[in-house]
Protein backbone atom coordinates (compact mmCIF):
# COMPACT_ATOMS: atom_id res chain seq x y z
CA UNK A 1 0.00 0.00 0.00
CA UNK A 2 1.21 3.47 -0.90
CA UNK A 3 -0.11 6.49 0.07
CA UNK A 4 -0.18 9.44 -1.90
CA UNK A 5 1.16 8.15 -5.19
CA UNK A 6 -1.25 10.71 -6.45
CA UNK A 7 -2.32 12.91 -3.61
CA UNK A 8 0.13 13.91 -0.84
CA UNK A 9 -1.74 14.00 2.21
CA UNK A 10 0.72 16.14 3.63
CA UNK A 11 -0.16 18.72 0.75
CA UNK A 12 -3.79 18.33 0.89
CA UNK A 13 -3.63 20.52 3.84
CA UNK A 14 -0.71 22.57 2.83
CA UNK A 15 -1.44 26.07 2.81
CA UNK A 16 0.90 27.35 0.04
CA UNK A 17 3.88 26.39 2.35
CA UNK A 18 6.03 23.74 0.61
CA UNK A 19 7.60 21.78 3.30
CA UNK A 20 10.42 19.51 1.62
CA UNK A 21 13.51 20.47 4.32
CA UNK A 22 14.10 17.85 6.59
CA UNK A 23 15.66 20.15 8.97
CA UNK A 24 13.67 22.54 9.44
CA UNK A 25 12.31 23.21 12.79
CA UNK A 26 8.68 23.33 13.17
CA UNK A 27 7.12 25.72 15.15
CA UNK A 28 4.51 25.15 17.71
CA UNK A 29 1.37 26.80 19.18
CA UNK A 30 0.89 27.17 22.85
CA UNK A 31 -1.56 24.20 22.73
CA UNK A 32 0.90 21.96 21.70
CA UNK A 33 0.90 19.81 24.81
CA UNK A 34 -2.39 19.40 24.96
CA UNK A 35 -2.65 18.15 21.52
CA UNK A 36 -0.47 15.62 22.72
CA UNK A 37 -2.34 15.07 25.35
CA UNK A 38 -5.42 14.44 23.63
CA UNK A 39 -3.79 12.10 21.53
CA UNK A 40 -3.77 14.65 18.32
CA UNK A 41 -1.53 13.24 15.26
CA UNK A 42 0.46 15.86 14.71
CA UNK A 43 2.07 16.73 11.11
CA UNK A 44 4.08 19.56 9.37
CA UNK A 45 1.88 22.18 8.33
CA UNK A 46 2.56 25.95 7.06
CA UNK A 47 5.71 25.19 8.83
CA UNK A 48 3.59 24.26 12.56
CA UNK A 49 3.69 21.11 14.14
CA UNK A 50 -0.20 20.56 13.80
CA UNK A 51 -3.09 18.25 14.88
CA UNK A 52 -4.75 16.68 11.60
CA UNK A 53 -6.88 14.30 13.60
CA UNK A 54 -7.79 13.47 17.38
CA UNK A 55 -7.86 9.54 17.96
CA UNK A 56 -12.07 9.35 17.16
CA UNK A 57 -10.93 10.71 13.43
CA UNK A 58 -11.94 12.78 10.49
CA UNK A 59 -15.15 11.44 10.07
CA UNK A 60 -16.67 11.86 13.26
CA UNK A 61 -14.41 15.14 13.96
CA UNK A 62 -16.14 16.21 11.05
CA UNK A 63 -19.99 15.27 12.26
CA UNK A 64 -19.57 16.45 15.44
CA UNK A 65 -18.81 19.92 14.63
CA UNK A 66 -21.84 19.90 12.02
CA UNK A 67 -24.67 18.48 15.01
CA UNK A 68 -22.71 19.97 18.01
CA UNK A 69 -19.83 21.80 18.61
CA UNK A 70 -16.09 21.59 17.72
CA UNK A 71 -12.95 23.14 18.84
CA UNK A 72 -9.90 23.83 16.67
CA UNK A 73 -6.45 25.00 17.28
CA UNK A 74 -6.01 27.67 14.51
CA UNK A 75 -3.00 29.44 16.55
CA UNK A 76 -1.04 29.01 13.92
CA UNK A 77 -2.92 31.68 11.72
CA UNK A 78 -0.90 35.35 11.64
CA UNK A 79 -2.61 37.81 13.86
CA UNK A 80 -1.75 41.29 14.03
CA UNK A 81 -2.46 44.80 14.08
CA UNK A 82 -2.66 47.53 11.20
CA UNK A 83 -1.79 50.82 12.81
CA UNK A 84 -1.76 54.40 11.70
CA UNK A 85 -3.54 55.47 8.62
CA UNK A 86 -5.63 51.64 8.23
CA UNK A 87 -7.73 53.12 5.58
CA UNK A 88 -4.46 52.85 2.94
CA UNK A 89 -4.74 49.35 3.30
CA UNK A 90 -7.48 49.60 0.43
CA UNK A 91 -4.62 50.18 -1.60
CA UNK A 92 -3.47 46.71 -1.50
CA UNK A 93 -7.62 45.23 -1.42
CA UNK A 94 -10.45 45.99 -3.23
CA UNK A 95 -12.41 45.27 -0.33
CA UNK A 96 -14.32 48.33 1.62
CA UNK A 97 -11.98 48.87 4.55
CA UNK A 98 -12.91 52.46 5.35
CA UNK A 99 -16.76 51.72 5.17
CA UNK A 100 -16.37 49.09 8.09
CA UNK A 101 -18.50 49.92 11.11
CA UNK A 102 -16.90 49.51 14.60
CA UNK A 103 -17.36 46.09 16.42
CA UNK A 104 -17.26 44.61 12.91
CA UNK A 105 -15.18 42.29 11.04
CA UNK A 106 -14.92 41.64 7.17
CA UNK A 107 -13.17 39.00 4.57
CA UNK A 108 -10.56 40.70 1.88
CA UNK A 109 -8.66 39.72 -0.33
CA UNK A 110 -4.71 40.63 -0.60
CA UNK A 111 -3.48 41.94 -4.36
CA UNK A 112 -0.51 42.05 -6.19
CA UNK A 113 0.17 44.73 -7.95
CA UNK A 114 -1.25 42.70 -11.20
CA UNK A 115 -4.77 42.05 -9.10
CA UNK A 116 -4.08 38.49 -8.44
CA UNK A 117 -4.61 36.73 -5.12
CA UNK A 118 -1.83 37.00 -3.03
CA UNK A 119 -3.67 36.04 -0.08
CA UNK A 120 -7.26 36.45 1.77
CA UNK A 121 -7.64 37.47 5.44
CA UNK A 122 -10.23 38.51 7.54
CA UNK A 123 -9.93 42.33 9.02
CA UNK A 124 -11.95 43.90 12.23
CA UNK A 125 -12.56 47.40 13.72
CA UNK A 126 -13.13 46.80 17.41
CA UNK A 127 -15.15 49.14 19.31
CA UNK A 128 -13.21 52.28 20.27
CA UNK A 129 -10.38 51.40 18.75
CA UNK A 130 -8.22 52.91 16.28
CA UNK A 131 -5.96 49.76 14.72
CA UNK A 132 -7.73 47.25 12.67
CA UNK A 133 -7.24 43.42 13.85
CA UNK A 134 -5.69 41.27 10.88
CA UNK A 135 -5.96 37.51 10.54
CA UNK A 136 -3.88 36.10 7.41
CA UNK A 137 -3.01 32.37 6.53
CA UNK A 138 -0.34 30.81 8.33
CA UNK A 139 1.50 29.54 5.46
CA UNK A 140 1.79 33.56 4.24
CA UNK A 141 1.58 35.24 7.15
CA UNK A 142 5.48 36.86 6.90
CA UNK A 143 5.41 37.57 3.59
CA UNK A 144 1.79 39.72 3.31
CA UNK A 145 3.11 41.35 6.70
CA UNK A 146 6.33 42.00 4.90
CA UNK A 147 4.20 43.28 1.93
CA UNK A 148 1.66 45.48 4.35
CA UNK A 149 4.67 47.04 6.12
CA UNK A 150 6.61 48.05 2.76
CA UNK A 151 3.61 49.18 0.53
CA UNK A 152 2.11 51.50 3.47
CA UNK A 153 3.11 53.90 5.93
CA UNK A 154 0.96 52.10 8.35
CA UNK A 155 2.70 50.55 11.17
CA UNK A 156 1.80 46.80 11.33
CA UNK A 157 2.28 44.80 14.63
CA UNK A 158 2.80 41.28 14.06
CA UNK A 159 0.91 39.03 17.51
CA UNK A 160 2.22 36.00 16.09
CA UNK A 161 2.57 34.99 19.75
CA UNK A 162 -1.25 34.74 20.39
CA UNK A 163 -3.15 32.03 20.05
CA UNK A 164 -6.35 31.77 18.21
CA UNK A 165 -9.67 28.78 18.69
CA UNK A 166 -12.41 28.18 16.74
CA UNK A 167 -15.33 26.90 18.58
CA UNK A 168 -17.82 25.79 15.45
CA UNK A 169 -21.06 24.19 15.38
CA UNK A 170 -24.75 25.00 16.37
CA UNK A 171 -24.22 24.75 20.38
CA UNK A 172 -21.21 27.03 20.07
CA UNK A 173 -22.99 29.70 21.44
CA UNK A 174 -24.58 27.70 24.20
CA UNK A 175 -21.39 26.79 25.00
CA UNK A 176 -19.42 29.75 24.97
CA UNK A 177 -22.14 31.55 26.48
CA UNK A 178 -21.57 29.51 30.13
CA UNK A 179 -17.93 30.93 29.73
CA UNK A 180 -18.07 34.44 28.32
CA UNK A 181 -21.86 35.76 29.88
CA UNK A 182 -23.39 37.99 27.04
CA UNK A 183 -21.15 36.59 24.01
CA UNK A 184 -24.36 34.97 22.54
CA UNK A 185 -26.08 38.19 21.49
CA UNK A 186 -22.94 38.13 18.90
CA UNK A 187 -24.24 38.12 15.07
CA UNK A 188 -22.25 36.80 12.09
CA UNK A 189 -19.32 38.97 11.43
CA UNK A 190 -19.58 41.31 15.37
CA UNK A 191 -16.00 41.02 17.02
CA UNK A 192 -15.54 42.31 20.38
CA UNK A 193 -13.27 42.17 23.22
CA UNK A 194 -14.47 40.29 26.30
CA UNK A 195 -13.18 37.74 28.89
CA UNK A 196 -13.43 34.23 28.59
CA UNK A 197 -13.06 31.53 31.48
CA UNK A 198 -11.40 34.89 32.44
CA UNK A 199 -9.05 35.29 29.67
CA UNK A 200 -8.96 38.80 28.01
CA UNK A 201 -9.58 38.14 24.19
CA UNK A 202 -10.97 39.31 21.07
CA UNK A 203 -14.21 36.99 20.07
CA UNK A 204 -15.65 37.62 16.28
CA UNK A 205 -19.07 34.97 15.42
CA UNK A 206 -17.12 34.15 12.11
CA UNK A 207 -15.20 30.70 11.23
CA UNK A 208 -14.51 28.41 8.35
CA UNK A 209 -16.69 25.81 9.00
CA UNK A 210 -20.23 26.69 7.40
CA UNK A 211 -21.38 26.75 10.64
CA UNK A 212 -22.55 29.28 13.44
CA UNK A 213 -19.59 29.77 15.75
CA UNK A 214 -16.81 31.57 17.27
CA UNK A 215 -12.72 32.78 16.51
CA UNK A 216 -11.19 33.76 19.74
CA UNK A 217 -7.51 35.79 19.94
CA UNK A 218 -5.93 34.99 23.16
CA UNK A 219 -2.90 35.63 24.65
CA UNK A 220 -0.78 32.62 24.44
CA UNK A 221 -0.51 32.65 28.17
CA UNK A 222 -3.84 32.06 28.39
CA UNK A 223 -4.50 29.60 25.33
CA UNK A 224 -4.53 25.84 27.32
CA UNK A 225 -6.99 27.33 29.78
CA UNK A 226 -9.32 28.17 27.92
CA UNK A 227 -9.21 25.42 26.12
CA UNK A 228 -9.50 23.04 28.31
CA UNK A 229 -12.37 24.66 30.18
CA UNK A 230 -14.02 24.49 26.31
CA UNK A 231 -13.12 21.16 25.85
CA UNK A 232 -14.58 20.52 29.67
CA UNK A 233 -18.38 21.08 28.01
CA UNK A 234 -19.37 17.95 27.39
CA UNK A 235 -20.91 19.28 23.96
CA UNK A 236 -17.22 19.64 22.99
CA UNK A 237 -14.89 17.84 21.08
CA UNK A 238 -11.28 18.59 19.92
CA UNK A 239 -11.37 18.89 15.84
CA UNK A 240 -7.86 18.72 13.91
CA UNK A 241 -6.89 20.46 10.32
CA UNK A 242 -8.53 17.15 8.36
CA UNK A 243 -12.14 18.18 9.37
CA UNK A 244 -11.44 21.45 9.26
CA UNK A 245 -10.62 20.91 5.30
CA UNK A 246 -13.66 19.04 4.59
CA UNK A 247 -15.74 21.38 6.38
CA UNK A 248 -14.75 24.13 4.74
CA UNK A 249 -14.92 22.21 1.05
CA UNK A 250 -18.50 21.50 2.02
CA UNK A 251 -18.79 25.13 2.97
CA UNK A 252 -17.65 26.16 -0.80
CA UNK A 253 -14.74 28.17 1.08
CA UNK A 254 -11.61 28.56 -0.49
CA UNK A 255 -8.29 27.26 0.84
CA UNK A 256 -5.47 29.72 0.32
CA UNK A 257 -2.51 28.14 -1.93
CA UNK A 258 -4.91 25.71 -3.80
CA UNK A 259 -7.88 27.28 -4.55
CA UNK A 260 -6.64 31.05 -4.94
CA UNK A 261 -3.14 31.92 -5.26
CA UNK A 262 -1.08 34.57 -7.47
CA UNK A 263 -2.39 33.07 -10.85
CA UNK A 264 -5.97 34.23 -10.30
CA UNK A 265 -7.86 37.57 -9.91
CA UNK A 266 -10.71 37.63 -7.82
CA UNK A 267 -12.93 37.36 -11.16
CA UNK A 268 -11.93 34.10 -11.59
CA UNK A 269 -11.97 32.58 -8.25
CA UNK A 270 -15.79 33.39 -8.44
CA UNK A 271 -14.91 35.92 -5.05
CA UNK A 272 -16.27 39.69 -6.49
CA UNK A 273 -18.90 39.31 -3.83
CA UNK A 274 -15.50 40.63 -1.65
CA UNK A 275 -15.40 43.66 -3.22
CA UNK A 276 -16.72 46.65 -2.05
CA UNK A 277 -19.56 48.47 -4.04
CA UNK A 278 -17.96 51.88 -3.44
CA UNK A 279 -14.31 50.20 -4.53
CA UNK A 280 -16.00 48.40 -7.81
CA UNK A 281 -17.97 52.14 -8.92
CA UNK A 282 -14.33 53.58 -8.22
CA UNK A 283 -11.98 50.83 -9.74
CA UNK A 284 -9.58 52.24 -7.11
CA UNK A 285 -7.52 48.72 -6.42
CA UNK A 286 -4.49 46.76 -7.99
CA UNK A 287 -5.57 45.04 -11.34
CA UNK A 288 -9.16 46.85 -11.19
CA UNK A 289 -9.26 47.33 -15.22
CA UNK A 290 -8.92 43.40 -15.76
CA UNK A 291 -11.08 42.38 -12.75
CA UNK A 292 -13.70 44.72 -13.65
CA UNK A 293 -13.56 44.11 -17.60
CA UNK A 294 -16.47 41.44 -17.61
CA UNK A 295 -16.92 37.75 -17.70
CA UNK A 296 -13.22 36.51 -17.16
CA UNK A 297 -11.81 33.38 -19.40
CA UNK A 298 -12.07 30.69 -16.43
CA UNK A 299 -14.10 30.92 -13.17
CA UNK A 300 -14.20 28.56 -9.80
CA UNK A 301 -16.88 26.18 -9.79
CA UNK A 302 -18.28 23.63 -7.03
CA UNK A 303 -18.42 19.97 -8.83
CA UNK A 304 -20.42 17.07 -7.52
CA UNK A 305 -18.91 13.83 -8.43
CA UNK A 306 -21.10 11.00 -9.47
CA UNK A 307 -20.61 7.83 -7.41
CA UNK A 308 -18.55 7.71 -4.24
CA UNK A 309 -15.31 7.91 -5.60
CA UNK A 310 -13.59 11.03 -4.75
CA UNK A 311 -11.24 13.19 -7.12
CA UNK A 312 -8.57 14.73 -5.71
CA UNK A 313 -6.87 18.00 -6.55
CA UNK A 314 -5.03 18.64 -9.41
CA UNK A 315 -7.28 16.48 -11.25
CA UNK A 316 -8.45 17.34 -14.94
CA UNK A 317 -11.95 18.29 -15.96
CA UNK A 318 -12.88 17.59 -19.58
CA UNK A 319 -15.68 18.49 -21.24
CA UNK A 320 -17.87 15.40 -23.02
CA UNK A 321 -16.02 15.42 -25.84
CA UNK A 322 -13.13 14.59 -23.70
CA UNK A 323 -11.25 18.20 -24.20
CA UNK A 324 -9.59 19.63 -21.11
CA UNK A 325 -11.41 22.33 -19.46
CA UNK A 326 -9.90 23.01 -16.05
CA UNK A 327 -8.06 21.51 -13.02
CA UNK A 328 -9.69 20.56 -9.56
CA UNK A 329 -8.65 22.94 -6.73
CA UNK A 330 -9.32 20.94 -3.69
CA UNK A 331 -10.87 17.61 -3.91
CA UNK A 332 -12.44 14.73 -1.58
CA UNK A 333 -14.95 13.50 0.66
CA UNK A 334 -18.10 14.91 2.46
CA UNK A 335 -18.76 13.56 5.31
CA UNK A 336 -22.33 15.17 5.80
CA UNK A 337 -23.29 14.67 2.47
CA UNK A 338 -21.38 11.09 2.33
CA UNK A 339 -20.36 12.24 -1.35
CA UNK A 340 -17.59 13.08 -3.04
CA UNK A 341 -17.37 16.83 -3.27
CA UNK A 342 -14.75 18.88 -5.59
CA UNK A 343 -14.22 22.45 -6.44
CA UNK A 344 -12.09 23.85 -9.65
CA UNK A 345 -11.59 25.82 -12.38
CA UNK A 346 -13.26 25.49 -15.76
CA UNK A 347 -13.67 27.56 -18.63
CA UNK A 348 -16.64 30.35 -18.43
CA UNK A 349 -18.98 28.50 -20.92
CA UNK A 350 -18.41 25.16 -18.89
CA UNK A 351 -19.30 27.45 -15.32
CA UNK A 352 -23.12 27.16 -14.94
CA UNK A 353 -24.96 25.06 -12.25
CA UNK A 354 -25.96 21.79 -14.19
CA UNK A 355 -23.13 21.18 -16.88
CA UNK A 356 -21.96 17.44 -16.87
CA UNK A 357 -18.61 17.13 -17.34
CA UNK A 358 -15.97 14.63 -16.40
CA UNK A 359 -13.08 15.07 -13.83
CA UNK A 360 -9.92 12.61 -14.73
CA UNK A 361 -9.06 10.11 -12.26
CA UNK A 362 -6.73 7.49 -12.33
CA UNK A 363 -7.11 7.74 -16.14
CA UNK A 364 -10.89 7.16 -15.99
CA UNK A 365 -13.59 9.82 -16.56
CA UNK A 366 -15.77 10.12 -13.38
CA UNK A 367 -18.77 12.07 -14.36
CA UNK A 368 -19.76 15.27 -12.21
CA UNK A 369 -21.86 18.17 -12.65
CA UNK A 370 -21.07 21.80 -11.97
CA UNK A 371 -23.05 22.78 -8.77
CA UNK A 372 -23.69 25.45 -6.29
CA UNK A 373 -21.98 26.66 -3.27
CA UNK A 374 -21.87 25.65 -0.59
CA UNK A 375 -22.61 21.86 -1.46
CA UNK A 376 -23.59 22.37 2.74
CA UNK A 377 -26.03 25.35 3.74
CA UNK A 378 -24.27 27.77 5.86
CA UNK A 379 -25.46 28.01 9.25
CA UNK A 380 -24.34 31.76 10.01
CA UNK A 381 -26.28 33.84 13.22
CA UNK A 382 -27.36 36.57 10.59
CA UNK A 383 -29.24 39.46 12.47
CA UNK A 384 -32.81 39.62 12.35
CA UNK A 385 -34.05 42.24 10.16
CA UNK B 1 -4.77 -24.77 7.91
CA UNK B 2 -4.71 -21.18 6.09
CA UNK B 3 -1.35 -19.25 6.16
CA UNK B 4 -1.38 -15.51 6.57
CA UNK B 5 1.64 -13.11 4.98
CA UNK B 6 2.51 -9.42 4.86
CA UNK B 7 4.44 -7.35 2.47
CA UNK B 8 6.59 -3.87 3.23
CA UNK B 9 3.21 -2.35 1.47
CA UNK B 10 1.23 -3.37 4.50
CA UNK B 11 -0.89 -5.70 2.33
CA UNK B 12 -1.77 -9.12 3.96
CA UNK B 13 -2.93 -12.16 2.04
CA UNK B 14 -3.96 -15.42 3.57
CA UNK B 15 -3.92 -19.13 1.31
CA UNK B 16 -6.49 -21.66 1.46
CA UNK B 17 -5.63 -24.52 -0.70
CA UNK B 18 -5.55 -22.86 -4.11
CA UNK B 19 -7.11 -19.81 -3.52
CA UNK B 20 -5.57 -16.35 -1.67
CA UNK B 21 -7.90 -13.29 0.31
CA UNK B 22 -6.02 -9.67 0.13
CA UNK B 23 -6.43 -7.25 2.20
CA UNK B 24 -4.83 -4.35 4.20
CA UNK B 25 -3.43 -4.44 7.63
CA UNK B 26 -4.66 -3.44 10.91
CA UNK B 27 -1.94 -0.71 11.07
CA UNK B 28 -2.70 0.30 6.87
CA UNK B 29 -5.91 1.01 8.25
CA UNK B 30 -5.32 3.18 11.25
CA UNK B 31 -2.89 5.20 9.66
CA UNK B 32 -5.11 5.50 6.62
CA UNK B 33 -7.91 7.12 8.78
CA UNK B 34 -11.77 6.78 7.78
CA UNK B 35 -11.80 4.69 4.56
CA UNK B 36 -14.68 6.23 2.28
CA UNK B 37 -14.16 4.69 -1.03
CA UNK B 38 -12.60 1.59 -2.07
CA UNK B 39 -11.77 0.85 -6.00
CA UNK B 40 -11.55 -2.75 -6.53
CA UNK B 41 -10.57 -5.32 -9.62
CA UNK B 42 -12.29 -6.76 -12.00
CA UNK B 43 -12.72 -10.62 -11.55
CA UNK B 44 -10.62 -12.52 -14.59
CA UNK B 45 -7.75 -9.69 -14.09
CA UNK B 46 -4.32 -10.97 -14.15
CA UNK B 47 -2.09 -9.05 -11.72
CA UNK B 48 1.56 -9.41 -11.37
CA UNK B 49 3.05 -9.40 -7.69
CA UNK B 50 3.79 -5.40 -6.45
CA UNK B 51 1.24 -4.59 -9.53
CA UNK B 52 -1.84 -2.21 -8.54
CA UNK B 53 -4.85 -3.91 -8.16
CA UNK B 54 -6.99 -1.90 -6.31
CA UNK B 55 -7.11 2.09 -4.54
CA UNK B 56 -8.49 3.10 -1.05
CA UNK B 57 -9.62 6.36 -0.63
CA UNK B 58 -9.64 7.48 2.97
CA UNK B 59 -11.01 11.43 3.95
CA UNK B 60 -7.76 12.84 3.16
CA UNK B 61 -6.17 10.80 0.45
CA UNK B 62 -6.12 8.03 -2.04
CA UNK B 63 -3.37 4.82 -1.65
CA UNK B 64 -2.74 1.96 -4.04
CA UNK B 65 -3.40 -1.67 -2.97
CA UNK B 66 -0.40 -3.58 -4.83
CA UNK B 67 -1.47 -7.64 -5.74
CA UNK B 68 1.24 -9.41 -3.04
CA UNK B 69 1.58 -11.90 -5.55
CA UNK B 70 0.82 -12.22 -9.03
CA UNK B 71 -2.61 -14.47 -9.81
CA UNK B 72 -5.91 -14.39 -11.32
CA UNK B 73 -8.67 -12.22 -9.51
CA UNK B 74 -11.54 -14.54 -8.63
CA UNK B 75 -13.79 -12.27 -6.08
CA UNK B 76 -13.89 -9.06 -4.66
CA UNK B 77 -15.84 -8.07 -1.53
CA UNK B 78 -18.42 -6.21 -3.23
CA UNK B 79 -20.00 -5.34 0.69
CA UNK B 80 -16.91 -2.52 1.01
CA UNK B 81 -18.78 -0.99 -2.16
CA UNK B 82 -21.65 0.26 0.22
CA UNK B 83 -19.48 0.00 3.44
CA UNK B 84 -16.15 0.73 2.88
CA UNK B 85 -16.29 1.77 6.63
CA UNK B 86 -15.90 -2.22 7.10
CA UNK B 87 -11.96 -1.51 6.41
CA UNK B 88 -11.55 0.58 9.47
CA UNK B 89 -13.92 -1.34 12.02
CA UNK B 90 -12.58 -5.48 10.58
CA UNK B 91 -9.13 -4.76 8.07
CA UNK B 92 -7.63 -8.34 8.45
CA UNK B 93 -11.36 -9.92 8.35
CA UNK B 94 -14.87 -8.80 7.21
CA UNK B 95 -12.70 -6.05 5.26
CA UNK B 96 -10.89 -8.12 2.97
CA UNK B 97 -10.70 -6.57 -0.74
CA UNK B 98 -10.35 -9.55 -3.12
CA UNK B 99 -9.72 -13.42 -4.11
CA UNK B 100 -7.04 -14.50 -6.83
CA UNK B 101 -5.79 -17.97 -7.92
CA UNK B 102 -2.08 -17.52 -7.94
CA UNK B 103 0.36 -18.09 -10.57
CA UNK B 104 3.03 -19.21 -7.98
CA UNK B 105 3.01 -19.99 -4.67
CA UNK B 106 6.37 -19.58 -4.30
CA UNK B 107 6.04 -15.54 -4.37
CA UNK B 108 3.25 -16.04 -1.26
CA UNK B 109 6.05 -18.15 0.19
CA UNK B 110 8.55 -15.13 0.18
CA UNK B 111 6.08 -12.67 1.69
CA UNK B 112 6.41 -12.14 6.00
CA UNK B 113 5.14 -14.36 8.23
CA UNK B 114 3.23 -12.13 11.11
CA UNK B 115 6.01 -12.46 13.46
CA UNK B 116 8.62 -10.32 10.95
CA UNK B 117 5.75 -8.13 10.01
CA UNK B 118 5.28 -7.39 13.49
CA UNK B 119 9.04 -6.79 13.75
CA UNK B 120 9.12 -4.33 10.44
CA UNK B 121 5.96 -2.00 11.48
CA UNK B 122 7.56 -1.88 14.64
CA UNK B 123 10.70 0.27 12.69
CA UNK B 124 8.63 2.58 11.32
Amino acid sequence: MTEGVRANPAHAFAIGTVMTIAAEILRRTPLYALHLELGGKMVPFAGYEMPVQYPVGILKEHLHTRQKCGLFDVSHMGQGFLSGDTAALERLTPADVAGLKEGMQRYGLLLTADGTIKDDFMFSRLAGERDLYLVVNAGTKEGDFAYIAEKLAASLTPRFDRALLALQGPLAAEVLERHAPGISHLTFMNVVRAAVAGAPAIISRTGYTGEDGFEISLEGRDAERVARALLGESEVLPVGLGARDSLRLEAGLCLYGHDIDESRNPAEASLMWSIGKRRKEAGDFPGAASILKGAPAIRRVGLLPEGRAPAREGAEIADKTGRVIGKLTSGGFGPSLNAPVAMGYVETAFAAIGTPVDLMVRGKPLPALVAAMPFVPHQYRRPTK
Amino acid sequence: MSDVRYTDQHEWIRLDGDEATIGITKFAAESLGDVVFVELPASGKAVKAGGEAAVVESVKAASDIYAPAGGTVTATNTVLEKEPSKVNEDPEGQGWFFKMKLTDKAEFSKLMDSAAYAKFVETL
